[in-house]
C-alpha cells in the first residue's frame, strides 16, 4: 500500500468513524443519564435517511432538508420521550429492551407504509459532487469531507455543551447523582427530555447527512446499531469521549481489515471488542 | 328376516359408498375436486414486491389458458414466508400436510427454499421454484419432483467471463458479499473468466449485507484493473453503483455484474448506473414480439410493469400449464407428469428454453448495457447456458 492509498484510508476510517460516533453519542447520552436501553436508536437513523429523501423532494435541496429535518427530528424526540419513554426510564432494563424492540417493528412498518420497499436514491447536491484528486488515480469524494465536516461540528458542539454550559454542568449532575441533582433543583425531567432529544437528532441527522452515499433502505437501521452498540462498549457506557475514541478506533480496524485481512474483516471489530473487554471489562473510559 | 337385513345393510353401504366416491372411478372422481395450489411467497419484508410479482405473473399464465389446469378448476393456498429461513420448513409442511396442495409453488430467498426443497424431498410433491438461484435445489439436493423454472447463481456468471475478454478487459477485481449467493455467483465467474484468456487480480469482499465501500473501492482503484466484476443486488446493489461513481472510478474501470447489480434498483441509482454491463437471462427490453405482448398484456392486467421476477412467475405458470394439460389434470400421474415436464419447451418471453436434465432451465444469457436507466440489450452473451448440475443424481 503506497502513501497515497494509505491517507485515503485513512480518511475513510475517520469519515466512517465519525458517523458511527454521532449514532454512539445519542446512544451512550440516553444510557448514561436516563438509564434506558434503546434498541430502536438504528431506526432513528433509518427515519433520518427517510425523512432526508422525503424532504430533498419536497424543497429539492439537501441543505434545507437537513436543517428542517434537524428541527423535526429535535420535535419527534421531544414528543417520543414525553409520550413513552418517560414512563420506561425507572423500569427494569427487560421492559426498555422490550418497549424499543416493538418501536424497532413499528418504524419500520411506518416506513413501509409512507414510502413503501423500495430502495430510493438521495443526489448529492452539485457542489459536493466532486472528488479532489489526491494523485492521478486516486481521489477522494468531497461530499465525504462534507460529513465529516456535519460530524466534527456536531461533536464540537456536544463537547461545548456538556463542558462548558451551564445546562451542561445539570445533564453532568444528573448523570452521577440523580437524587441529590434533583434536591439541588435540577429539574431531571427536563434534562432527561433534552438529552432524549438531543440523542435522537444526531442519529436521525447522520442519517439524513448519510443518505445521499447510502441510499435509503428498508432495514438500513439494523446493521448500524449493532456497531453502535460495539463503539459503546468499547468506549464505556455513558462516556461521551469513551464513544469518541472508540468510534474512531472502529473506523481504523473496519477499513483497514476489509483492505488487509478480507477473509476475516466480519470478525476484526469483535475480536478488538473482546481484546478491549479482557484488558478493561468496563471500556476504555469507563466514568 | 336375516337376509332382508343384509340387503338393506349392503345397499345402504353402497348408497353411503356411491355419496362419498368409492365407487366412482378413480380419475372421476379425482378431476371433479379442484386441484389445490400452494404459493409460498415473501408478502412482506424487503422482497415483498418480489413475492407479488411472481404471483401475478403465476396467475396470468394461468388465466390465459381459461383458468384452469388440465380441465380442473383451482383451489388457491397462499403463505407469507416472510423471507425467514427459520420458518420455512414450518411453512412448506403448513401447506403439504394441512392443505395438503398438489403443487407447491416457491419461493424468492434462497435459505427458504432450502426448507421447502427438504420437505418437497420428503413428501414428494411438486415443487416449482419461482426465482431463489442456490445451487443446491438442482445439483446435490436435486429430485424428480423439483423444477427451477429461473436460474442458479452461476449459470448467470458463467456468461460473463467470456463478455468481458470480448470486450477487452483481461485483468479484472472480483468483488461481492461474503454469503452463499455471492460465493456462488464467484464459482460461474472463476470458471469462465480465466478459462476465456482473463485473469482476476484480486478477490474483494465484505459480509453481508454491509454497504461501507468506501475502503474497497480505494483499494480498486489503487490496483487500476480493467474493469470491476462483481455480485450484488437490491438496497446494496444501489449503493454500490452510487458509491463506485462517487469515488470517481465510473469512466476510469469499466463495471460488469450479473444482471441483479441492475435490476429494480436504476431509479435509486440514477445517471451513476450508465454505462454498467450485466449478464442476465431476461430484460425489460427485450426486443421480440412475445416479451412485447408479454409486457403488454401484465401492464393491462396489473397496472405496472413487470420484471424479471414477474416474467419467472410468468413461466412457472407456463410450465405447470404445460405439465397439467399433459395429464388431463391428474395430477398424481407422477411418471407421465414429471416427463412432460422434462420435455416442455417454454415459449417465454426471455426467449425459448428447455429443462436441463437437473430440471434447471437452459436459456439465451443476454449481455445488457445500462442507458437512460433502463437494462437495454447489447447482444447474446451465451446460447442455450446450462447449468452444471453437478451432483444431481435424480432418483
Amino acid at each position: 500500500m503506497d502513501f497515497a492509498t494509505f491517507l485515503i484510508q485513512l480518511l475513510n476510517s475517520v469519515q466512517y468513524g465519525l458517523v458511527l460516533f454521532m449514532l454512539a453519542a445519542g446512544l451512550t447520552l440516553i444510557f448514561g443519564i436516563m438509564g434506558v436501553v434503546n434498541l430502536a436508536h438504528g431506526s432513528f437513523y433509518m427515519l433520518g435517511a427517510y425523512l432526508a429523501y422525503a424532504l430533498t423532494g419536497y424543497f429539492g435541496s439537501l441543505a434545507w432538508a437537513i436543517a428542517v429535518g434537524a428541527v423535526l427530528a429535535m420535535v419527534f424526540g421531544l414528543a417520543l420521550e414525553w409520550l413513552l419513554f418517560r414512563h420506561f426510564h425507572c423500569r427494569d432494563h427487560l421492559d426498555q429492551v422490550l418497549l424499543t424492540f416493538g418501536l424497532i417493528y413499528i418504524f419500520e412498518d411506518l416506513r413501509s407504509i409512507l414510502w413503501g420497499d423500495a430502495v430510493h436514491g438521495v443526489a448529492i447536491p452539485e457542489p459536493l459532487a466532486a472528488s479532489i484528486p489526491l494523485t492521478d488515480i486516486l481521489s477522494y469524494p468531497l461530499y465525504r469531507l462534507f460529513i465529516c465536516g456535519i460530524c466534527l461540528a456536531l461533536a464540537l458542539g456536544l463537547y461545548l455543551l456538556i463542558a462548558k454550559t451551564r445546562l451542561g454542568m445539570k445533564i453532568r449532575a444528573g448523570a452521577s447523582n440523580p437524587d441529590m441533582a434533583q434536591a439541588l433543583g435540577v429539574n431531571t425531567r427536563l434534562i432527561h427530555s433534552i438529552v432524549f432529544a438531543l440523542g435522537v437528532t444526531l442519529a436521525m441527522v447522520a442519517g439524513m447527512a448519510m443518505a445521499p452515499v447510502s441510499s435509503v433502505y428498508p432495514g438500513m437501521g439494523s446493521s448500524v446499531l449493532i456497531m453502535c452498540f460495539v463503539v459503546v462498549v468499547i468506549g464505556g457506557i455513558g462516556s461521551v469521549r469513551g464513544a469518541f475514541i472508540s468510534a474512531l478506533l472502529v473506523g481504523l480496524v473496519d477499513t483497514f481489515g476489509k483492505v488487509l485481512l478480507p477473509q476475516i474483516a466480519g470478525m476484526l471489530v469483535y475480536m478488538l471488542m473482546a481484546a478491549v473487554l479482557l484488558y478493561k471489562p468496563e471500556g476504555l473510559f469507563k466514568q | 328376516m336375516s337376509t332382508r337385513r343384509i340387503v338393506l345393510s349392503r345397499s345402504a353401504a353402497i348408497v353411503g359408498a356411491a355419496a362419498t366416491g368409492w365407487l366412482l372411478p378413480a380419475t372421476a372422481g379425482a378431476q371433479s375436486a379442484k386441484l389445490r395450489v400452494g404459493l409460498m411467497l415473501p408478502y412482506t419484508g424487503t422482497y415483498a414486491q418480489l413475492g407479488v410479482a411472481v404471483e401475478n405473473g403465476v396467475r396470468m399464465a394461468i388465466d390465459q389458458q381459461g383458468g384452469k389446469l388440465g380441465g380442473r378448476e383451482i383451489e388457491w393456498f397462499k403463505v407469507d414466508d416472510e423471507s425467514e429461513p427459520s420458518k420455512a420448513v414450518e411453512n412448506a409442511s403448513k401447506l403439504v400436510q394441512r392443505d395438503k396442495v398438489q403443487v407447491l409453488i416457491g419461493t424468492v430467498h434462497s435459505g427458504v427454499q432450502m426448507g421447502i426443497q427438504k420437505v418437497a424431498r420428503e413428501t414428494g410433491v411438486l415443487s416449482l421454484i419461482p426465482n431463489a438461484g442456490a445451487h443446491a435445489a438442482t445439483r446435490a439436493l436435486c429430485a424428480p419432483n423439483v423444477f427451477r423454472t429461473s436460474f442458479t447463481n452461476a449459470q448467470i456468471t458463467l456468461a460473463l467471463g467470456p463478455a468481458m475478454v470480448a470486450r477487452g478487459h483481461k485483468k479484472a477485481v472480483w468483488i461481492t458479499w461474503k454469503y452463499a449467493a455471492g460465493e456462488e455467483a464467484f464459482e460461474g465467474f472463476k470458471q469462465s473468466y480465466p478459462a476465456a484468456g482473463g485473469s482476476i487480480i484480486k478477490e474483494l469482499g465484505l459480509p453481508f449485507p454491509n454497504v461501507e465501500f468506501q475502503a474497497l473501492l480505494t483499494e480498486i482503484a489503487a490496483l487500476q484493473p480493467d474493469a470491476v466484476a462483481c455480485f450484488f443486488a437490491g438496497g446494496g446493489a444501489a449503493k454500490f453503483i452510487r458509491d463506485y461513481a462517487a469515488a470517481g472510478l465510473k469512466d476510469k474501470i469499466a463495471l460488469y455484474g450479473s444482471g441483479f447489480l441492475t435490476e429494480g434498483v436504476l431509479d435509486a441509482a440514477g445517471p451513476a448506473a450508465d454505462g454498467i454491463i450485466t449478464t442476465m437471462h431476461y430484460s425489460d427490453s427485450l426486443d421480440t414480439p412475445r416479451n412485447k405482448q408479454f409486457r403488454m398484456e401484465y401492464a393491462k392486467a396489473f397496472r405496472s410493469q413487470p420484471d424479471v421476477y414477474a416474467m419467472q412467475g410468468y413461466d412457472t405458470g407456463l410450465l405447470l400449464v404445460h405439465g397439467a394439460n399433459a395429464v388431463q389434470g391428474d395430477m398424481e400421474a407422477k411418471p407421465a407428469l414429471y416427463r412432460a415436464l422434462e420435455s416442455a419447451v417454454i415459449d417465454s418471453p426471455r426467449g425459448r428454453w428447455t429443462m436441463s436434465r437437473a430440471h434447471n432451465p437452459v436459456q439465451d444469457i443476454y449481455l445488457r448495457r445500462v442507458e437512460n436507466m433502463e437494462n437495454k440489450v447489447i447482444g447474446v452473451a451465451a446460447k442455450a447456458q446450462a447449468d452444471s448440475g453437478a451432483g444431481c443424481r435424480m432418483g
